[in-house]
């Protein structure tokens, strides 16, 4: 049992949950499939103020959920994903900002994906489950912030695939977005990235406990699949400087090579733990159902170019990369600004100087937190008036 | 709120058009293109490199580009621009002919200020004291002084002859006891600041 220190954590918190799209009102996909009821998990921080006006949402990455901030709780080891970023007094200050995070369809950590029974057969998704998109997500959430009575959030914010449902939200919804924080993302998948998400996938699909995915009713889970596919995700979210600094050639519990194939260096351990530990709180066919969403998502899809694609768009942006990523490197961050720069959009762009890779959205929290801060104060003022 | 604006600023404030798109090269803390936003309703964008200048633009709602000028204008389309500033900066700069090339493509017009190092009492010092010259307008020990690349009025007009550059309008400036005062006669003798109003000349 632990202390929570009430000025710095939101405190005990409870994920909630809000279903919709019942038949005959299915969500249509953008794959022209229909998908109903949806359960969407969410969770909120601080008050959301008389006119609703203070409102932020928060988009996850791939194995984010819900459960950003605080604690489920006392005997919790870890806080949400996302706690050094929201609390009282923290960037997304739940002293002022009304803080809603929404779980993403296709995941596993409460909301419909394939690991959800499906209420025509009785019996879970698995591969029955529709291929689902980054914009579908959105849709999806627009139930929820409607459902919550919002008609504009004050700000949105995401790093990775976050940052892409952050900018699916402000072309789709340009009027209910007053400004948007797209960080450590991209406009588009780059093939790099397709290409890791793919020998992700393989490692599952290679897995004869996978069976076609129809292993929720059998006692054994697809885990070694999934847990490669892990180590290899990790690899990409650090840099060659984060790694070198963090393990070198050092060796695990041990001085000398041991001459076999056993796991010897500090990496080799690190990234081990990291599959294992997945393992135990991931689906593996979410994991595919939302790399298979991230492939899909281009911005541009659909108009003549990027710049034609932000032209509707009503959100001010602070676009923030990180100078060690290099699966969501800041060239396509700055591909982004420069699209919205060319529309006159009111639109800034910072590189912040990291080592941590393309993990740094979660971990680099002082300059993300000044940054955020500055802008949120300026926005707030805007919308609020000088109160705020 | 514009509590006290740099004169230079006024007078490229002066200088410029209602509702234009500005770009401001080294646009520090953002108070150039704030000022021009409130007095001339412009489209302003900054572009600059210290994370500190750019937390106080954020603050004061300047959009802004974190990049190193002397890297080149390259996010930045021929002539998307109705005006292009470099205020007080191109002695600062790595590159200064490839930071001017790149402001000419972007801007229809650029508006450049920067201090004379032919001023009188510069020459004087040296001539007198042997030494590189420390004025309160040049305050720099010649091993710490952010300025790389001196140059004085008369320079600035042979590179604009060299390279085919127009020059729209020209004010030169002192500042004396407090005031700001326009130099009229011999202004690469008796000038502290030259500010140029240039562009490419329209090619034949």
């Amino acid at each position: 049992m632990k202390k929570i220190k009430k000025e710095k954590s939101v405190g005990i918190v409870k994920t909630e949950y809000y279903t919709f799209a019942y038949p005959p009102n299915e969500l249509i996909l953008e794959s022209g499939e229909k998908l109903g009821p949806i359960t969407l998990a969410y969770e909120t921080y601080g008050r959301l103020n008389k006119d609703k006006s203070n409102a932020i949402l928060i988009l996850h990455a791939l194995s984010g959920d819900a459960h950003a901030a605080g604690y489920h709780s006392l005997n919790d080891r870890k806080p949400g994903w996302w706690d050094i970023m929201i609390g009282p007094q923290k960037a997304f200050d739940t002293n002022k900002y009304f803080i809603i995070c929404s779980n993403v369809i296709g995941g596993c950590k409460g909301s419909t994906g394939p690991n959800s029974i499906n209420p025509k057969t009785g019996k879970p998704y698995g591969l029955s489950f529709p291929v689902i998109t980054i914009k579908d997500m959105v849709n999806a959430q627009k139930h929820l912030i409607d459902y919550l009575g919002i008609k504009r959030l004050l700000s949105l914010a995401g790093g990775s695939m976050g940052g892409m449902q952050v900018l699916q939200w402000t072309v789709s919804y340009p009027d209910m977005c007053y400004s948007a924080i797209p960080i450590a993302t991209a406009p588009y998948l780059s093939a790099q990235a397709i290409a890791f998400n793919e020998v992700g996938r393989q490692a599952i699909l290679a897995d004869p406990n996978w069976k076609n995915g129809n292993y929720y009713n059998t006692n054994k889970i697809p885990s070694k699949g999934l847990a490669i596919a892990r180590m290899i995700g990790h690899i990409t979210y650090l840099s060659e400087e984060s790694m070198h600094k963090k393990f070198g050639r050092r060796l695990q519990d041990k001085d000398k090579y041991s001459y076999k194939f056993l796991t010897e260096f500090q990496v080799e351990s690190y990234l081990h733990h990291q599959g294992d530990s997945f393992v135990k709180r991931f689906d593996a066919n979410s994991y595919l159902y939302i790399t298979k969403a991230m492939d899909y998502f281009d911005i541009s899809a659909g108009y003549k170019s990027l710049v034609d694609a932000f032209k509707n768009v009503k959100a001010k942006f602070l676009v923030i990369s990180f100078s060690s990523d290099w699966l969501f490197p800041p060239s396509q961050s700055k591909e982004i600004a420069n699209a919205l720069r060319k529309n006159l959009k009111d639109v800034s762009y910072v590189e912040i100087k990291s080592s941590y890779g393309h993990d740094a959205f979660l971990l680099e929290s002082k300059q993300l937190t000044i940054l955020i801060k500055k802008f949120l104060n300026r926005i707030s003022k805007e919308v609020m008036g000088k109160n705020a | 709120m514009l509590k006290y604006i740099r004169y230079d600023l006024k007078l490229i404030g002066d200088l410029i058009e209602p509702n234009s798109k500005v770009l401001d090269l080294g646009c520090g803390d953002g108070t150039l293109l704030e000022y021009l936003k409130k007095i001339k309703n412009v489209i302003p964008y900054g572009v600059e490199i210290e994370i500190k200048n750019i937390e106080k633009c954020i603050t004061k709602g300047v959009p802004v580009f974190q990049s190193d000028i002397d890297e080149g204008l390259t996010d930045f389309q021929d002539n998307s621009f109705d005006y292009v500033i470099l205020s007080q900066t191109l002695q600062v700069t790595k590159k200064p002919y490839k930071v001017l090339s790149e402001m000419l493509r972007v801007g229809k017009k650029c508006i450049i200020s920067f201090p004379n190092f032919g001023y009188a009492p510069i020459r004087f010092y040296l001539l007198l004291k042997g030494k590189m010259p420390k004025l309160k307008f040049l305050p720099y020990e010649w091993y710490d002084t952010p300025n790389i690349h001196h140059l004085t009025i008369k320079d600035f007009y042979k590179f604009c002859n060299d390279h085919n550059i127009k020059i729209i309008k020209k004010i030169f400036l002192s500042y004396f006891k407090d005031k700001h005062i326009k130099i009229k006669l011999f202004p690469n003798f008796l000038a502290q600041y030259g500010l140029f109003v240039i562009s490419k000349h329209a090619t034949l």
